[in-house]
């Protein structure tokens, strides 16, 4: 091996390094009996136990669970009907104001997406009575908006690679719109609505900048619990919090693999 | 694929066309709407008496005096340097974590594109893997590393490269480190999408014609890879510059950057038309190379075709 090559090397492992050691940390550091976090104290699983005894904590997963689920499901049916549209409509009113709106979110900073989003909701308040209070409502509307996005881009990759034939096929043997878009378009797009859909949760799992801004009292997602813990420095039981999702992520990629592959043989 | 006019009239393009009206009207009324808004409070003075509006109002005294103060907060961000100095602070910090970012992706995305196929798609997937566990905890685990009781300061002494524990973090330092780590995948996908595209034959010419490996590279990959530098960096830069969590989480009270002060304005002097007017502003900032990366994804589309 010569000199540029072995450099080359130690910059990607470092690279690598650099992604996965504070991850690693976190694991390890989650079953550490201490409560001083960087001694290690010997292995336990005692801030795993001391997650399920905390019910401000379960309150706020299970309220960003529903709201995860929630937007991602309509994120992916409003985003994949934009990028339908986008791709299949040559001739679409507003063509230019719509994509712009689909690509704006997509850089928009977070922080202006939460405060002009709270000004609409207070304003909507004042004019039409509704949201009366913020919530877990106003939260899973703004996490659809700019979840919407996403989905769109990656529905219409696929859609770019998709053979229109066999719907024009079912179409030109008599198929109704609605039930050959179930019958064949859906399908045939399921691989990009599932990763589609998948993006948009794991974005509304995240979100603390927006969700914080358009929330309103009674209602503490998760990363805003954990965001008001952390700015103090380390917990123990954020550290075993993180540890479940890297678990969750990492057999809910490892399935996703396993299903294409699988789809990638067959199909 | 192309659409084709002929069929333009048949029953599924009507059928479409009546769905798309659902998110189109969701996305005029949460997205376009509240940015209007955003803009009307910090710069239009009539329109604002407006019903819509006197809410937002309400947060300064009776109706007019809150406008007037809302004009003037616009007016008092361009005259008061301290603002200038955040804004070019978030500009200073959001650019060199760009740098040190495409310094250490574009090694790895090169390095990437050079394997073979199976091993490019294992070393990809890494890449993205982190991506998909939480943005807020991934930063919130370099405080476990950074801090002084932490990792890296008990190597440190361990090794005895350092005998007191250095200040890692709540300084400028952790805030670029937690950029680069963060938007390490984003600078990496677009350049490896370039580079992966590279016609190796190019190469093998150059080293025919005598270019030493060195030149070849400058020569031909590097120029060859700008719309993937521009792009990756784009993709980093913009969102650093309004980056909110790493800030507050691994940066010093000194670390200056507009997200950071803009949930302060907003959240803790609840300052709410100073706060829209420094998001204009921010936007503003932002417009330029927003154009441009959308300019070059255009193209780079066009060129994958």
């Amino acid at each position: 091996m010569n000199r540029r090559s072995a450099g080359l090397l130690t910059v990607v492992a470092f690279g690598y390094a650099l992604l996965y050691v504070p991850i690693v940390s976190v694991v390890i550091y989650s079953f550490n009996d201490s409560r001083l976090v960087t001694l290690w104290g010997g292995f336990s699983l005692r801030w795993y136990a001391s997650l399920l005894a905390n019910d401000e904590l379960m309150d706020a997963a299970l309220l960003s669970l529903r709201i995860a689920v929630v937007s991602a499901t309509f994120a992916t049916a409003f985003g994949a009907i934009v990028a339908l549209a986008l791709q299949r409509l040559s001739r679409l009113r507003g063509r230019v104001l719509l994509s712009g709106m689909i690509a704006a979110p997509l850089v928009m900073p977070e922080i202006i997406t939460g405060l002009s989003l709270l000004f609409l909701f207070i304003s909507m308040a004042d004019l039409v009575g509704w949201p009366a209070s913020r919530g877990a409502a106003t939260i899973t509307i703004a996490h659809i908006t700019f979840s919407m996005a996403f989905v769109v881009v990656v529905v219409r990759s696929r859609l770019s690679a998709m053979d229109e034939s066999l719907e024009e096929a079912a179409m030109d043997l008599g198929g109704r719109p609605v039930p050959v878009f179930f019958d064949i378009t859906v399908p045939m797009l399921m691989p990009a609505l599932i990763s589609g859909w998948l993006l948009a949760f794991t974005l509304s799992l995240d979100d603390l900048v927006i969700s914080s801004f358009v929330s309103g009292p009674g209602a503490t997602t998760l990363p805003m619990y954990i965001f008001a813990k952390v700015r103090l420095g380390v917990t123990p039981d954020i550290n075993a919090i993180t540890t479940i999702i890297i678990v969750l992520v990492a057999v809910a990629v490892a399935t996703a693999a396993l299903v294409s592959s699988r789809r990638g043989q067959t199909g | 694929m192309s659409t084709k006019p002929a069929v333009e009239t048949r029953p599924a393009e009507r059928w479409l066309r009546r769905a798309a009206a659902v998110p189109y009207l969701w996305l005029l009324l949460f997205f376009l709407a509240p940015f209007l808004i955003i803009l009307k409070i910090s710069v239009a003075e009539p329109v604002i008496a407006q019903p819509p509006f006197t809410a937002l109002l309400e947060w300064g005294e009776s109706g007019l005096a809150g406008i007037r103060a809302t004009f003037e907060n616009y007016a008092f961000l361009f005259q008061d340097g301290y603002y200038g100095i955040i804004y070019l602070s978030s500009l200073k910090m959001a650019g060199i974590g760009t740098v040190l970012c495409l310094m250490l992706g574009y090694p790895m995305a090169y390095y990437i594109a050079r394997q073979p196929p199976r091993r490019r798609n294992i070393l990809l997937l890494a890449v993205i893997l982190p991506f998909w566990i939480s943005f807020l905890l991934r930063v919130y685990a370099w405080i476990g590393l950074l801090n002084n009781r932490g990792v890296i300061n008990e190597v440190l002494i361990w090794l005895g490269v350092v005998d007191q524990p250095i200040q890692l973090l709540y300084n400028d330092f952790a805030v670029y480190l937690g950029i680069v780590y963060s938007y390490l995948p984003f600078m990496i996908l677009p350049l490896y999408a370039n580079l992966e595209r590279h016609d190796r034959n190019l190469l093998d010419a150059a080293a025919d014609l005598g270019a030493r490996r060195n030149r070849a590279f400058l020569d031909v990959t590097l120029p060859l890879s700008m719309p993937g530098i521009i792009g990756g960096c784009l993709l980093v830069f913009i969102p650093a510059v309004g980056e909110f969590t790493i800030p507050a989480l691994l940066g010093g009270a000194d670390t200056l950057m507009i997200g950071r002060v803009l949930w302060d304005e907003f959240f803790v002097s609840r300052d709410w038309p100073v706060a829209s007017a420094v998001s204009v502003v921010l936007l503003l900032l932002l417009i330029a190379p927003i154009l441009w990366f959308q300019r070059i994804q255009a193209r780079e589309q066009e060129a994958m075709r």
